[in-house]
C-alpha cells in the first residue's frame, strides 16, 4: 500500500471510531470501498482512462475531514445563484440546515441529506445506493463509497412536477488546512415526474480543498429531468466527480456540464440507456485558464433499441490550461435503430494550452446512424472580418466571437440565471485584450442595427 | 441481407489459398541468439548489423506484446516460429523471368498476376519477394540508369551499407514496439530504394510478397530514401497461401522523405483471413512510419487491407519539416472473423505542416474493426492543419466498428477537424437503385464503390482496378 493511500485510509478510521450506531449494511459497503480503494490505489497516467490527467496532486495532498458547517451567511449569499429553489446546501461536504430551504416541498418530493436518510434508514437509500455506481467503477468511486455518509437524496413520485429548480450547493471554505468531501448524491425520478437539478459548486477564492462526488440518478419510464451542473470552485480546489444515470423507457435526461472554475476537474458521465425511447443529451461547456485542468468523460451506453444520444461539448482553453474531452458511445449487439451524435468543438487562444479530445465510438449493431465531430481551431477570420467592417474594433470582435461560441451551448439553457451567469463568467475569463468593457456596448450596438 | 446469403458468405472460401512446394532451406523453430547470428551469417551481413540485430533483440526480450488494441488472439509462441526459410540455390539467383522458377510463375498465374506481361505491358519493375529472399529483380538496370536504387535490403546492407547505416532504425528505432524490435532482430528481407537528389523515379517500384512455407513468419524490412526534390511512388501487395497454422507477419516499413521529397506508399493486402472459424489467417503486426524531414516535403499512404485474421498496423507521419504534408487513405474490409486495429498516428512538429486523414471501414459478418488514429500538434506547429474522416459502414447485426480518435493540440493556431460516422447501407439508396432495375448485389458493390471512392482514387491506376475487385469479391454475398 503505498503512502499516499494509506494516509486516506488512515483518515477513514479515525472517522469510523467517532461515528454513531448505524445500520450495518452501510458499514459494509463502506468496508468495501475502502477495500477496493486499497487495492487500486490512486490511478495512474498509464491507465487509459486516466492518459490525460495526473491526480498525483490529490493523492499526495494532507486532506482531513471538516467537523462543522459554518459559513458566513452574506458571503454565501453573494455566491447562491439568485433563483427560487427547493434547496441543500454543505459546506465542505456537512449538511448546512441554515443555507438550506426545505420549505414547501411539494407532495410527491422527498429531499434530505443523506445522513438523515441514512440515521432514519430511509426507504431511498438502502436498495439503490451504489446500484449504479460500484466500487469498480473507479479508485475514486470507492474511495467515496468508504466515506460515503452526507449528500443529497432526492426522490419524486410518480407524476410529479416540481415547479421551482432544486438546488444543491457545495460550498468550499478556504482555511488552514485542506479538507476533504465525499458526497453522494442520489435521485429517483419516478415514472413521468419532472424536475430540474442545479447542482452549483463554489466557494471561497482561496479556498484549496479536494471534492469527491458520486452521483446516481435513476429516471423511471417517461420520466423528464434536467441536471446543470455549474462548476464555480475556487481556482486551487480539486473536483472529481462521477455521475451515473439509468433511463428506463422514453425518459430523458439532459445534462448542462458547465465547467469554469476548479484547478484540477474530471467529470465521468455515464448513461445506461435500458429502455426503448430513452434520451440522453449531454451539453457541456469548460473555459479554462491559467494552469486549470479540466477532464470530461462521457459514456452513453445504447442498451436497448430505439434510444437516442446527443452531445455538444464546447472548450475555450487560455494560458496554460488543459482540457480533456473523452466521449464514447456504445451500441449493444442487439441495440438497432439507434440514433447518436457526438460534436465537440474547441478554441485555443494561447499557444501554452492544450486540448486532447477523443470521439470514441464503439458499435455492435448496423442498424445505427452514428457520427462524431470534432474541431479545434481559432475563431473564424471571416466572421471577424464581418465585425471589422461594422467598426468594431479587432479585440473587441474576438471577445464577442468567443462569447459567441459559448453562446451555442448556452442558447440551450432554459433557466436564464443560470445562463447569465455562466455568460458573465466567460467574459469575465476572457484575455484582457479582448476589450472587455467595450464587449456590451458592440454587442447593444449590434442588436440595435 | 438474407440468411442464405450470410451462409454463402460464411462458406466463401479464400480464392487464393494455394501452397507451391518448393525445397526450403528452413530454419527450426525458436528465437535465440544464435538464430539471429544464424541469419546475419546467412545474409552475408558485417559485423556491425549483427549487434544492431542483437540489440534490437534484448530489448525485444525486456518488452511485452501490446494489449490495448481491441483486438482478441490467444497468445503468440514466439518459440514456436521459424525465423528463416529460403529457397535454396540463393546464390544462382535468376537474372531474368526466363530463369525464375517455373512453379513461381505458376504461382503467379494462379493469383492473376502474369508478372511477364505485367512487367512488360505496365512498365512496372517488381521485386518479387518469394518467402524472404528476393528471387527476381527486374528493370534495375533501367532504375540505375536514373540513378535510383530499387533492391532486396539484404544486398542494400552489401552494397549501401553507409546509407542503410545512416538511416535504418531512424525513423523506427529498434525499440519502438514489441514488434518493430522483434523485426530488427529478425527481418530476412524486404525492400530498399534509394532516389538521389532531383530524381523523379521514371517507373512505378512494386513488390509483390507471398508468405510460401509452412510454419514460418515474415519479417520484411522496407526502408525508402528520398533526397532533396526526388519522388518515388512505390507498390506492395500480397496474397497468401491457405494454410492451418496461424502465421505471423511483423514488417516494418520506414520511409525517409528529405526536402522537397515525395513518396507515395500504396499497398493491397490480402493475406489469408482464417476459414469461418477464423482458424489460420495471418496475423499482420506492422510498423509503418514515413519521416517528413526536409521542409515541404510530402509522404502519402494509401492502403486497401481486405486479408488478414489480425490486423494491427498505424502507418504515420512524421511532419518534422516545415509545411510538409502527411496523408493516409485507408480503405479497411474485415468480412467473416477477422479483426482490425488500424488507422494512423498524424505528428505534427514544424510549421504549416498539414495531414489528411480518409479512412473507410466496411465491416460484415462476425467481424470486428476498429479506426485508432492520433493527430498530435506540437508547440512549434504554428499554423497546422489536420483533416479526418473516418467513415464505417456496417453489414450484418453481428460485426462491429469502432473509432477511437486521438487528438492531442497544443498550438493555438491549429486547424484541427475530426469527423466520423458509423450507419448501414442507406435503405433510400437502395431503393433508388433497385427501382431502376440495377440488382441488389450491383446496388450494394456501386454503392460500396462509391464510399470508398475518395481512396481508390488515391491508388495508382493498376491498384486501383485490382482493388475495387478484391473488394466485391470480398464482400461477395455478404450483402443484399
Amino acid at each position: 500500500m503505498s503512502e499516499d493511500v494509506k494516509r486516506f485510509l488512515d483518515r477513514l478510521s479515525e472517522r469510523s471510531a467517532n461515528r454513531g450506531p448505524e445500520p450495518s449494511w452501510i458499514a459494509a459497503r463502506r468496508q468495501a470501498g475502502a477495500a477496493r480503494f486499497e487495492a487500486l490505489g490512486f490511478p495512474h497516467r498509464r491507465v487509459e482512462e486516466w492518459k490525460y490527467t495526473d491526480v498525483r496532486n490529490i493523492a499526495r495532498g494532507d486532506f482531513v475531514l471538516a467537523k462543522e458547517a459554518e459559513f458566513s451567511p452574506a458571503t454565501a449569499a453573494t455566491l447562491a445563484l439568485p433563483l427560487d429553489a427547493h434547496k441543500l446546501t454543505f459546506v465542505d461536504g456537512i449538511f448546512a440546515p441554515r443555507l438550506s430551504d426545505l420549505a414547501d416541498l411539494p407532495d410527491g418530493v422527498q429531499l434530505l441529506p443523506l445522513s438523515q436518510a441514512l440515521e432514519n434508514n430511509h426507504e431511498a437509500v438502502g436498495g439503490p445506493l451504489g446500484r449504479l455506481t460500484g466500487v469498480d467503477f473507479s479508485p475514486f468511486a470507492a474511495l467515496n463509497t468508504a466515506f460515503m455518509e452526507e449528500g443529497a437524496v432526492l426522490r419524486l413520485a410518480p407524476r410529479t412536477v416540481v415547479e421551482k429548480p432544486i438546488v444543491l450547493q457545495f460550498l468550499s471554505r478556504a482555511g488552514e488546512q485542506p479538507v476533504m468531501s465525499h458526497p453522494r448524491i442520489l435521485i429517483e425520478a419516478g415514472a413521468r415526474s419532472e424536475a430540474t437539478v442545479i447542482e452549483h459548486h463554489t466557494g471561497e477564492v482561496a479556498a484549496a480543498n479536494f471534492t469527491n462526488l458520486v452521483e446516481e440518478i435513476m429516471l423511471d419510464r417517461g420520466a423528464i429531468l434536467t441536471h446543470y451542473k455549474l462548476l464555480e470552485s475556487p481556482e486551487q480546489d480539486s473536483h472529481v466527480a462521477s455521475m451515473h444515470m439509468e433511463l428506463r423507457r422514453d425518459s430523458r435526461f439532459t445534462s448542462f456540464n458547465l465547467c469554469l472554475g476548479g484547478g484540477l476537474v474530471r467529470n465521468d458521465l455515464v448513461s445506461e440507456l435500458n429502455g426503448e425511447g430513452a434520451e440522453v443529451i449531454y451539453q457541456g461547456l469548460f473555459h479554462a485558464q491559467g494552469r486549470q485542468h479540466v477532464d470530461n468523460h462521457t459514456l452513453a451506453n445504447h442498451n436497448s433499441p430505439r434510444v437516442r444520444s446527443w452531445e455538444n461539448y464546447k472548450g475555450i482553453l487560455d494560458d496554460r490550461a488543459r482540457g480533456v474531452y473523452n466521449s464514447k458511445v456504445v451500441v449493444k449487439r442487439d441495440s438497432s435503430k439507434i440514433v447518436a451524435e457526438q460534436h465537440s468543438a474547441n478554441l485555443l487562444l494561447s499557444d501554452r494550452a492544450e486540448i486532447d479530445t477523443k470521439p470514441e465510438l464503439e458499435i455492435y449493431n448496423d442498424d445505427v446512424q452514428c457520427a462524431h465531430g470534432a474541431t479545434t481551431g481559432q475563431l473564424d477570420e471571416e466572421a471577424v472580418f464581418a465585425l471589422r467592417s461594422r467598426g468594431i474594433d479587432e479585440q473587441t470582435a474576438r471577445g464577442l466571437l468567443t462569447l459567441a461560441f459559448a453562446g451555442e451551448v448556452m442558447e440551450q439553457v432554459g433557466l436564464d440565471v443560470v445562463a447569465e451567469r455562466v455568460e458573465l463568467a466567460v467574459a469575465g475569463k476572457l484575455p484582457d485584450r479582448y476589450h472587455l468593457a467595450g464587449l456590451v456596448e458592440a454587442a447593444v450596438a449590434l442588436n440595435e442595427d | 441481407m438474407s440468411t442464405q446469403e450470410m451462409e454463402q458468405l460464411v462458406q466463401r472460401e479464400y480464392k487464393d489459398g494455394f501452397v507451391t512446394n518448393i525445397e526450403s532451406e528452413t530454419l527450426p523453430p525458436g528465437l535465440d541468439e544464435n538464430t539471429i547470428a544464424f541469419i546475419s551469417n546467412k545474409k552475408g551481413e558485417p559485423e556491425w548489423m549483427l549487434e544492431w540485430r542483437l540489440k534490437a533483440y534484448r530489448q525485444w526480450l525486456k518488452m511485452t506484446p501490446p494489449s490495448w488494441a481491441h483486438l482478441d488472439y490467444p497468445p503468440i509462441d514466439y518459440q514456436a516460429i521459424s525465423y528463416f526459410s529460403a529457397p535454396k540455390r540463393p546464390e544462382d539467383r535468376p537474372q531474368s523471368l526466363d530463369e525464375v522458377d517455373p512453379k513461381l510463375l505458376e504461382t503467379y498465374e494462379k493469383l492473376g498476376i502474369p508478372l511477364h506481361e505485367r512487367a512488360a505491358l505496365a512498365g512496372v519493375a517488381v521485386d518479387a519477394v518469394f518467402d524472404s529472399v528476393s528471387v527476381v529483380t527486374t528493370f534495375k538496370a533501367e532504375l540505375l540508369e536514373a540513378g535510383v536504387v530499387f533492391c532486396s535490403i539484404s544486398e542494400a546492407i552489401r552494397d549501401y551499407p553507409e546509407l542503410v547505416k545512416r538511416y535504418l532504425g531512424s525513423v523506427v528505432p529498434q525499440a519502438d514496439n514489441y514488434f518493430a524490435a522483434l523485426n530488427s532482430a529478425v527481418f530476412t528481407d524486404g525492400s530498399f530504394v534509394y532516389v538521389p537528389e532531383g530524381v523523379v523515379c521514371p517507373m512505378e517500384l512494386s513488390t509483390y510478397f507471398r508468405i510460401n512455407a509452412e510454419n514460418t513468419g515474415q519479417f520484411e524490412r522496407t526502408l525508402i530514401i528520398c533526397e532533396d526534390r526526388a519522388q518515388v511512388s512505390y507498390l506492395e501487395g500480397c496474397t497468401a497461401p491457405m494454410r492451418d497454422e496461424n502465421q505471423l507477419h511483423a514488417a516494418v516499413v520506414e520511409l525517409v522523405a528529405l526536402e522537397d521529397a515525395y513518396i507515395k506508399y500504396s499497398t493491397v493486402q490480402n493475406w489469408y483471413p482464417g476459414d469461418e472459424n477464423g482458424v489460420g489467417g495471418i496475423y499482420n503486426f506492422v510498423t509503418k512510419r514515413g519521416d517528413c524531414r526536409g521542409d515541404r516535403s510530402r509522404i502519402s499512404w494509401t492502403q486497401v487491407e481486405t486479408g488478414s485474421a489480425i490486423t494491427w498496423k498505424y502507418p504515420s507521419c512524421v511532419l518534422r519539416g516545415k509545411d510538409s504534408i502527411g496523408e493516409f487513405y485507408s480503405v479497411a474490409v474485415t468480412n467473416g472473423r477477422q479483426q482490425a486495429d488500424t488507422g494512423t498516428k498524424m505528428i505534427h512538429i514544424g510549421e504549416g505542416t498539414r495531414s489528411t486523414i480518409v479512412s473507410k471501414g466496411i465491416s460484415a459478418g462476425r467481424a470486428e474493426q476498429a479506426y485508432r488514429g492520433q493527430v498530435k500538434v506540437g508547440p512549434r506547429a504554428k499554423g497546422a492543419r489536420n483533416f479526418t474522416q473516418c467513415d464505417s459502414l456496417l453489414i450484418g447485426d453481428q460485426c462491429g466498428a469502432h473509432t477511437f480518435p486521438y487528438m492531442e493540440i497544443g498550438n493555438s493556431t491549429a486547424q484541427v477537424e475530426h469527423e466520423a460516422t458509423t450507419s448501414k447501407i442507406g435503405e433510400d439508396q437502395l431503393f433508388y437503385c433497385r427501382a431502376r432495375g440495377i440488382s441488389e448485389e450491383d446496388a450494394v458493390n456501386m454503392i460500396v464503390n462509391g464510399f470508398c471512392k475518395d481512396v481508390f482514387q488515391e491508388l495508382p491506376m493498376e491498384f486501383a482496378v485490382e482493388a475495387e475487385a478484391l473488394l466485391n469479391v470480398t464482400l461477395e454475398g455478404a450483402v443484399g
